[in-house]
């Protein structure tokens, strides 16, 4: 009998409804719900208790309500209850389902579908597993991606001894071999401009920092400086400006923002642009430097590396060097970082790097090893992270700046001994210059792809390498991204020397053993390096 | 200068070498103008090259003179330093000069052993140029002096000063060498350029731990510039623009900032818009209930029936005894106070004769007393509340009427509480029992009784009256009512246990007891026939048996000389049915079977046991009911498949007493770890690792395929058996005949070359590690942008942009931001406290630099 009743009543609402909206379509779901609602609650007699059950269709929504009410007390009756047993009676509840069309429909058809999705963790069970699976994928494919080389610029008819980077242009690069040099423009892959400028070795090579002109330093004692343009049909070849030196001079560099430079050679000269006797001269009880390199963030600040196994560091405003630091083997090269004005790496014969803090030269902080070989060269990405070393074991070895081992190798077969190499002030790309007259182009990142990235490209990239850098310690991730072909003799070699530093570790520990307890001193491999620090 | 300038200086250089060579040893710094020019022009006939050194020397000597020497001594270097370039040509005869000299020299018999000495040019000469030779001769004042002396126009104070300075005994100190001196210089510049490097140092910090670098460093960033960044750069720069921003600047307005006076600002910052809403809200709401209550306090007092007022101070007395209970809980100091307040009352009440009967109205009253019905009940009440008034808040206990009062008026405690757990298994619990059962015993022989029909006074009253009660305690009902419920479940209980609890009783005490009660009861009828009349005799039964109890109790509390018939048979009879479980050992039967097992293994023990176990077997019988309710303890026998060896130790004592100390003690720990049977739950443990390693049957079994299907349809029995598949049963476990050992097979050895078997460098514990591996990354389990902060890479660089060193202006940006806050455009935003804050910082660094 109720069932019957308050189906009636359920209908006759629904059609008061229908009416109503059919008259006002835009109102809103909730407004309608609530309307119906207020209806229910003031519009029927006295009797304390009803249900409504409906189901009601809107253009795009569907409502079920359910709609009891607690029978107030005085009136409550078994019979009532036994009436109404079909339905719980609770508290009042309103149960919705209904849906914004504005989650589901795109806004016009070239919108991409929308995809709702539950992003709770129940149903999508297994994530590290799947996350694992696809960490060893991504590793896989950097692999299979890893083609670092990207093209040889030949041309050059003497092993190629130096190069510059140009300043203000990415494409061109300056490169010097032993008989001359050569301007290349590097998205062409072509030689721009050869000129004859010294003669013998072209010892050293660097750009003007506003990139109109550049300086060379030979062996034959003189230190000229070109323009960038190539001359004018009819024009001759002529440096802007030659100084005749005294001795020969085996480096040089510029300032970041003045017109001055300063090379080595006997000794370290400060040069003004204008002049053409130094402003300023060191030397400290050392005959011959093999580089000299400006601070690029405190400008003032210099550092070269002397024959004696020495590094030097200067002021160019002070009358006196700063300090020098004594190795074992001497250092070849040394390059400032970038980012941080206190930090230097220099390579040194016995095989390694070693990155020092200025300030505390008694220890480098962070040797780095892995070239079988004397280290030739040195330099450090733009960004400061990283630097890449050429080596004369024919390879080209990146380390991070605070890791011991290099993260990547490069050899080919036909590099020889790796004398320049330089590192692309945009961070995409190195060059590496090596004995067999080649000059050649390199990722920096051996797995990147090269050109503009769509965004979702970049998106799988960038969520590759989190997924690597995540599971990078797990043994077949870390076995398969370190995994590197190396020349047989690279290989063996450091095998060799692994060998035998584990025989010295050894034995040194068997004569500690043996010995008066606190006589042999444990060294550690960094201060191993350091002879002394002269103040 | 003349050609035979050679000569001049010939003697001159001849005096020299005779009288004071090694000007290093001088004795003071002074020294006579006149040799020092000497000296110089000995020099300058050697190197022009060496003049300037020279001078610089002599200039570090002269220190000490007057102003007019000093300008001599110039002059007279001016013209050496002019004649230099001249004399170049004579520079073979100086030589020859100097050999000649020096051979005479040599003639003096003092001076030739030294010269014939073969020595390190670097002694002889040093680096200020000046020849060592004869070093270690002290020269004397009076050599120097000696040439003043014959030119009578030598200055006077010059000779003064030297003469005071001949009392100085204290000698310069030799200046270092070169070496030494650049050493210094080095560490110096040193110091001063690794200070300067350091500034750097926050900012690589920076860089090294920032999330995310975008290189280019510096880039400014696309989109559209704020106004006030573009009108920051601006400046005004025709007269009318000045005059317009002298005009702004004078009245205060703001500048780059064009919405906001510093007044503005000002009175913003000291209360925001929103904060000023939600104040004014609130005012308003509290006005509102003010006037509210105003309103209702004024509609209240304006009410004439008294009932009304009556009813309302009732109300607020019940409301002022809740809260005083209340009270009582959470702050008793209050409370004390109240209660004084209470007990003051109480004394005006009883100074008063307020209630009594003796007021007109009363005696109004006593006279309609007797043939109006209201009337009585309005005494009544007056009198009741005297009675209320007056009682004594601090009830004495011996009172008997006192005590029937309470019992009736009040329900007992234990209805309120929650019903006892009777949970056996923890002997903690049983334990506690054994102070509850008298309550309990109570609780079930207390019959139902209402205690609002015994104790309300207003029975007679009019219903409307009630009702209007009521209405008032409504909250009162719904509590009492809960009560109710509680109560009839309980009695419904009551049925079932209440033959049990009769049987326990003999049935000559239970006659007793009602004896005692009923004349108990005669007693409370006596003093208060009023309330005795309204108990029904049900009730009444019910009451006394509750009170005989009661009784009962307290007798056997305290042995009682008031009632020496009843008292002790009661203690004796009912105590120990009442306190049998609390009394009763936690120790079964089985525990004293294993105990004797245990104590047979020694000899002297045995007699002991025998006489425990008999002694054990009397006890068993009085608790043979209470054990039937208790739980089995937890039986090794019984968990245990195998047999449990019996672990041989020295338990047994030799002596009696400790026996029984132990068997406490054994007691006390297995009450102890009553709770948590570890050896059970071991070996469910392995049942359960066995079952999940078993192969379970598949049963590939579609409903529907070849047959019907449908609801209630089942499969056939045949397609069943045809789809069930048997997996065949693996090999044994391992651990199958080790029976305290369980041996997982799970671990794969094929997972375990993708495990990281060492914990990686950064991380502590293994815990970090797996929490890093745990949190997914990828899209499926993020949403979008949360992916895309995850995965944002530390290094972003532009493609085809050059990415220049780190300059300086960066770092001192930095510092600036560090000092003042982001950027300049939030300088103009600040107040004017952290302007000056930060312009002091800056004068600080100006102070220090």
């Amino acid at each position: 009998k109720t069932t019957r009743g308050m189906l009636s009543d359920s209908r006759v609402f629904d059609a008061c409804e229908n009416r109503k909206s059919k008259r006002r379509k835009k109102q809103s779901p909730t407004d309608f719900r609530l309307s119906r609602l207020r209806r229910d609650s003031s519009g029927t007699s006295r009797s304390n208790w009803k249900i409504n059950t409906m189901i009601m269709k809107t253009n795009n929504s569907i409502y079920l309500c359910r709609q009891s009410f607690f029978p107030s007390r005085n009136s409550c009756s078994p019979v009532q209850f036994r009436n109404s047993s079909f339905i719980h009676i609770h508290a009042m509840k309103v149960k919705v389902l209904s849906r914004n069309p504005d989650d589901y429909v795109r806004e016009t058809k070239l919108d991409i579908q929308r995809v709702p999705r539950n992003y709770d963790p129940s149903l999508h069970p297994f994530e590290v597993p799947r996350e694992y699976t696809r960490a060893l994928n991504a590793t896989k494919l950097e692999r299979v991606f890893a083609k670092p080389f990207l093209a040889s610029l030949d041309g050059h008819r003497d092993g190629v001894n130096c190069m510059a980077k140009h300043p203000k242009s990415l494409s061109t690069m300056l490169s010097g071999s032993c008989d001359g040099e050569v301007v290349w423009n590097l998205t062409k892959r072509e030689c721009v401009r050869t000129l004859q400028a010294h003669e013998g070795f072209v010892r050293g090579m660097v750009v003007r920092f506003c990139g109109t002109s550049f300086f060379t330093v030979g062996d034959d004692k003189t230190i000229k400086q070109w323009k960038m343009e190539t001359p004018g049909y009819g024009e001759e070849e002529e440096p802007l400006n030659t100084i005749l030196g005294k001795s020969v001079f085996t480096s040089i560099d510029h300032h970041q923002k003045e017109g001055v430079f300063v090379t080595c050679g006997q000794q370290v000269d400060i040069w003004d642009e204008q002049r053409s006797s130094p402003i300023r001269s060191f030397s400290w009880g050392v005959d011959s430097f093999s580089c000299v390199r400006f601070n690029p963030v405190e400008t003032e600040l210099l550092a070269s590396c002397a024959s004696d196994r020495s590094i030097v560091l200067y002021d160019m405003r002070e009358a006196t060097p700063l300090k020098k630091v004594i190795m074992n083997m001497r250092s070849n090269t040394l390059c400032w970082n970038p980012m941080e004005a206190y930090n230097f790496t220099c390579s040194n014969e016995d095989y390694n790097l070693y990155t020092y803090d200025m300030r505390y030269l008694d220890k480098p902080f962070t040797v780095h090893m892995d070239h079988v070989s004397a280290v030739l060269d040195v330099d450090y990405s733009p960004t400061g992270k990283e630097f890449v070393s050429a080596s004369f074991d024919k390879t080209i070895r990146i380390f991070p700046k605070d890791s011991g081992h290099s993260r990547e190798v490069y050899h080919t077969k036909r590099m020889q001994h790796v004398i320049s190499i330089k590192w692309s002030s945009d961070n995409k790309y190195i060059l590496s210059a090596s004995d067999e007259m080649n000059i050649r182009l390199w990722k920096a990142n051996a797995s990147e792809k090269l050109g503009l990235l769509a965004p979702r490209e970049k998106a799988a990239v960038n969520y590759s390498q989190k997924l690597k850098e995540k599971f990078q310690h797990h043994p077949q991730i870390r076995r398969i991204s370190r995994h590197r072909h190396l020349p047989k003799s690279i290989y063996s070699q450091s095998k060799e020397l692994r060998v035998m530093k584990e025989a010295r570790r050894r034995k040194e520990r068997n004569v500690r053993k043996h010995s008066k307890p606190g006589s042999m001193p444990v060294v550690t491999e960094k201060e191993k390096h350091v002879v002394t620090v002269v103040k | 200068m003349s050609p035979n300038m050679p000569a001049v200086e010939h003697a001159l250089l001849r005096q020299r070498t005779a009288d004071l060579t090694p000007i290093r040893h001088l004795h003071c710094t002074c020294v006579s103008s006149e040799f020092l020019v000497k000296m110089a022009k000995s020099k300058a006939a050697r190197k022009s090259g060496e003049n300037m050194k020279i001078t610089s020397s002599c200039e570090t000597v002269v220190q000490g003179m007057d102003d007019e020497d000093d300008e001599e001594l110039q002059r007279a270097l001016a013209d050496d330093i002019i004649s230099a370039s001249e004399d170049e040509g004579g520079s073979d005869d100086e030589r020859k000069h100097c050999k000649l000299l020096e051979a005479i020299s040599s003639l003096g018999g003092k001076k030739r052993k030294k010269l014939t000495e073969r020595s390190e040019a670097s002694i002889q000469v040093s680096e200020f140029t000046v020849n060592a030779e004869g070093e270690g001769d002290k020269i004397h004042l009076s050599d120097l002096i000696g040439t003043l002396d014959k030119t009578p126009s030598a200055l006077i104070k010059t000779k003064k000063q030297l003469k005071n300075l001949q009392h100085n005994q204290s000698t310069l100190e030799t200046p270092l060498t070169r070496k030494e001196t650049e050493k210094i210089q080095r560490e110096v510049a040193f110091e001063k350029t690794s200070k300067e490097v350091s500034r750097w140092q926050s900012v690589v910090l920076q860089n090294q731990k920032a999330e995310q670098l975008v290189f280019p460093l510096n880039q400014e960033p696309s989109g559209p510039k704020r106004i006030e960044q573009v009108v920051a750069g601006w400046k005004a720069q025709t007269p009318l623009e000045q005059e317009i921003f002298s005009l702004l600047r004078m009245n205060k307005q703001p500048l780059h900032d064009p919405v906001l006076t510093p007044t503005e600002e000002a009175s913003l910052r000291a209360m925001s818009l929103e904060e000023a809403k939600i104040r004014r809200a609130e005012l308003q709401k509290t006005r509102v209930l003010q006037s509210y209550y105003e309103a209702k306090a004024k509609r209240g007092k304006r009410i004439k029936s008294k009932k009304y007022h009556r009813i309302q101070k009732k109300v607020m007395r019940k409301e002022y005894l809740k809260q005083f209970d209340e009270m009582v809980k959470t702050d008793p100091a209050a409370a004390l106070e109240e209660l004084k307040k209470m007990e003051l009352s109480r004394m005006k009440e009883r100074m008063s004769l307020k209630h009594q009967n003796s007021g007109k109205w009363a005696k109004s009253k006593a006279i309609m007393a007797k043939y109006d019905d209201g009337a009585r009940k309005a005494m009544q009440k007056q009198l009741e509340v005297n009675k209320d008034l007056t009682q004594k808040l601090v009830i004495p206990a011996d009172e008997d009427e006192e005590d029937e009062e309470e019992s009736a008026e009040t329900l007992p405690d234990f209805v309120n509480d929650v019903e006892p757990i009777l949970d056996q298994v923890n002997p903690w619990m049983r334990g506690k029992l054994s102070t509850e059962p008298m309550m309990e015993e109570s609780n079930r022989l207390h019959p139902p009784v209402w205690p609002r029909e015994v104790g309300k006074p207003g029975e007679g009253r009019d219903d409307q009256e009630e009702d209007e009660e009521q209405m008032e305690e409504t909250e009162e009902e719904s509590l009492l009512r809960g009560f109710e419920e509680r109560r009839k479940l309980r009695q419904t209980e009551d049925v079932k246990v209440a033959p049990m609890t009769m049987e326990e009783n003999d049935d000559g005490k239970k006659a007793e007891i009602l004896e005692i009660s009923d004349d108990d009861e005669e007693a409370v009828e006596i003093s208060d026939d009023e309330e005795a009349l309204e108990v029904s005799d049900d009730e009444e039964a019910g009451l006394s048996n509750f009170t005989s109890l009661f009784h009962g109790l307290v007798n056997h509390m305290e042995p009682p000389a008031d009632q020496p018939k009843a008292g002790p048979g009661l203690g004796q009879g009912e105590s120990p049915a009442l306190l049998e479980e609390g009394l009763v050992r936690v120790r079964t039967l089985e525990d004293v079977e294993l105990l004797s097992q245990d104590i047979s293994a020694s000899d002297t023990a045995l007699l002991t046991t025998r006489d425990l176990g008999t002694e054990e077997t009397d006890t068993q019988s009085a608790t043979q009911q209470a054990d039937k309710k208790r739980k089995k303890m937890i039986d090794p026998n019984e968990v245990l498949t195998k047999e449990a060896k019996v672990i041989e130790m020295p338990l047994a004592p030799t002596a009696v007493e400790d026996v029984e100390d132990k068997e406490e003690q054994r007691v006390i720990i297995k009450e102890a770890f009553a709770g948590d049977d570890v050896i059970s739950d071991f070996l469910k443990d392995k049942r359960k690792q066995e079952e999940a390693g078993r192969p379970k049957v598949i049963d590939l079994t579609l409903p529907g395929w070849g047959e019907w299907g449908g609801l209630g349809l089942q499969p056939s029995r045949s397609k069943r058996k045809r789809f069930r598949v048997k997996v065949a049963p693996p090999p044994p476990r391992q651990d199958q005949k080790l029976p305290n050992i369980i041996i997982a097979e799970k671990r794969d050895s094929s997972i375990a070359a993708h495990q990281v078997c060492q914990l990686p460098f950064p991380f502590e514990n293994p815990i970090q590690f797996e929490r890093t591996i745990r949190s997914p990354v990828g899209r499926t389990w993020n949403t979008q942008n949360t992916v895309q902060k995850i995965t944002a890479p530390k290094v972003v660089t532009q493609l085809g942009a050059i990415i220049e060193p780190i300059a300086r202006e960066d770092l001192i940006k930095d510092i600036r931001q560090a000092v003042t806050g982001p950027s300049i455009n939030l300088e103009s935003d600040q107040g004017p406290q952290k302007k000056r804050r930060s312009q002091q910082k800056k004068k600080h660094k100006r102070k220090k630099n």
